[in-house]
């Protein structure tokens, strides 16, 4: 089998180059890829694409690469809570396309699966559709949108084992699962790492066949955006 | 005139047992509070998540199971967790009963514009543009008015749209309103101790009343 294991974030990150697109799972800060972005900020490469549904808050997730200005477009469909992503907005730094979180999602799911485009409706009749070929199915306009082509996929899961099969956990498994499945180069970054055999294949989220490289990431955070409580009584 | 409570009691009484209901950002949370007693209902939270529960009791936080607004939650018996592609699939192919959601502006054609205030920053539609082309059914929480004192039901949306002819139903503080097939609003209930003229002159859509529109009830 061929060894997927690599040492940690800095030698999966390693040949990631000024201009890639990169896709980031997680959702808020929920189900990030930490170490590699850590990694990416102390690399320093700059110019990237980045596809993540949200840009981190200024101090933590891609804020940290939006921070070190690293980040030359980012495609998400919701950039909220984060001022130096605001000012390098409004400045012209940065170039943001916005678009919808399930057309988001299913371009990722489109590229993983082979497919060059889906149709979908979201958007329609709005400025999302501008310059889109529309077509009517049973009635209904769709939007055709296109499969993402994107360099190096970089995902976080709860377990993996050697042969690259994922499972997440909780919420955090989000948009992870699916930019799994469309890098031409994924490398996932988990909790705990143990050997092929020890999980049950039943149980398997991501096989193993998407995953290029894996390693056991240290120092998780997990930082909550917002954290709500009731008390008891 | 009811309060953002109110408004979110008024629409809890459109659910049915069984929905499997979308709640949005705003008032729409607020319904949560008010699902009437043995109706069952499961949320479903768009980054991954049917069967949403209530938040969780302090110190028993989870950074790994948050809301689509990032909250910290908790899950109910018999919830289940998916990936994003997964979960916009339920909302494309109509799983979702009802969707629930605020808006600055509805045209008297069901048109809907909530994300984007041209010359403010844009933070993104997130998964509204997703549920509102696809859901069969979407009642619109909001005021009737914004602060500026203009009406928000309109003949025709002046903001950045989200979608097109899609909402059915709407539940201000003054009324509950259903969009018409051929277009307008018709005045379903009026809000405790609001006129029907009051309500006119706060909608510059095209309005239609009967000449007897009901006070709206409150269990």
């Amino acid at each position: 089998m061929i060894n997927k294991v690599v040492s940690g974030a800095d030698e999966a990150i390693s040949d990631i180059e000024n201009g890639n697109t990169l896709m980031l799972g997680g959702f808020g800060l929920c189900g990030i890829p930490e170490n590699c972005i850590t990694a990416l900020v102390k690399k320093g490469v700059k110019d990237l694409t980045c596809i993540s549904n949200n840009a981190g808050v200024d101090d933590f997730g891609i804020g940290l690469m939006l921070q070190k200005r690293q980040v030359k477009k980012m495609i998400s469909s919701y950039v909220g809570e984060n001022a130096e992503f605001e000012r390098q907005l409004l400045s012209g730094e940065l170039e943001v396309e916005l678009i919808p979180q399930g057309t988001l999602a299913t371009r990722c799911m489109a590229s993983g699966y082979g497919m060059p485009a889906i149709f979908t409706p979201a958007g329609v009749g709005t400025e999302v559709a501008e310059g889109k070929e529309v077509r009517n199915f049973n009635g209904k306009d769709y939007l055709m949108e296109y499969a993402f082509d994107a360099d190096f996929a970089i995902v976080k899961a709860w377990k993996g084992d050697t042969a690259g099969n994922l499972i997440f956990r909780s919420t955090s498994r989000n948009f992870n699962p699916v930019m799994a499945m469309a890098g031409k180069i994924t490398i996932a970054e988990v909790e705990e790492l143990v050997e092929a055999g020890e999980l049950d294949p039943d149980h398997i989220h991501t096989p193993g066949v998407f995953v290029h490289r894996i390693f056991q990431g240290a120092n998780y955070e997990k930082r909550i955006e917002q954290r709500t409580v009731r008390t008891k009584n | 005139m009811l309060d953002k409570d109110g408004i979110a009691k008024r629409i809890a009484r459109e659910i049915k047992d069984g929905f499997y209901v979308n709640l949005g950002i705003g008032i729409p949370t607020l319904v949560a509070n008010y699902i009437p007693a043995g109706i069952n209902v499961e949320l479903q939270s768009e980054n991954g998540l049917l069967g949403m529960g209530p938040f969780p009791f302090e110190g028993e936080e989870d950074a790994d199971l948050i809301n689509a607004g990032k909250q910290t939650i908790t899950t109910l018996p018999g919830s289940s967790i998916f990936d994003s592609a997964l979960s916009f699939g339920m909302i494309r192919s109509q799983k979702i009963d009802l969707t629930i959601l605020g808006a600055m502006e509805v045209s008297e054609n069901g048109d809907i514009a909530n994300w984007k205030i041209p010359g403010k920053m844009v933070k993104g539609m997130g998964g509204a543009m997703d549920l509102v082309a696809s859901a069969k059914n979407i009642i619109v929480a909001m005021q009737h008015v914004n602060k500026a004192g203009e009406s928000k039901l309109l003949p025709k949306c002046t903001l950045p749209l989200t979608g097109v002819n899609c909402i059915k139903k709407i539940v201000t503080e003054l009324a509950v309103l259903d969009v018409l097939p051929g277009g307008g609003f018709k005045l379903i209930e009026r809000a405790p101790g609001v006129s029907v003229d009051y309500i006119r002159q706060a909608t510059t859509g095209k309005l239609f009343a009967d000449d007897d529109v009901p006070e709206m009830i409150f269990d």
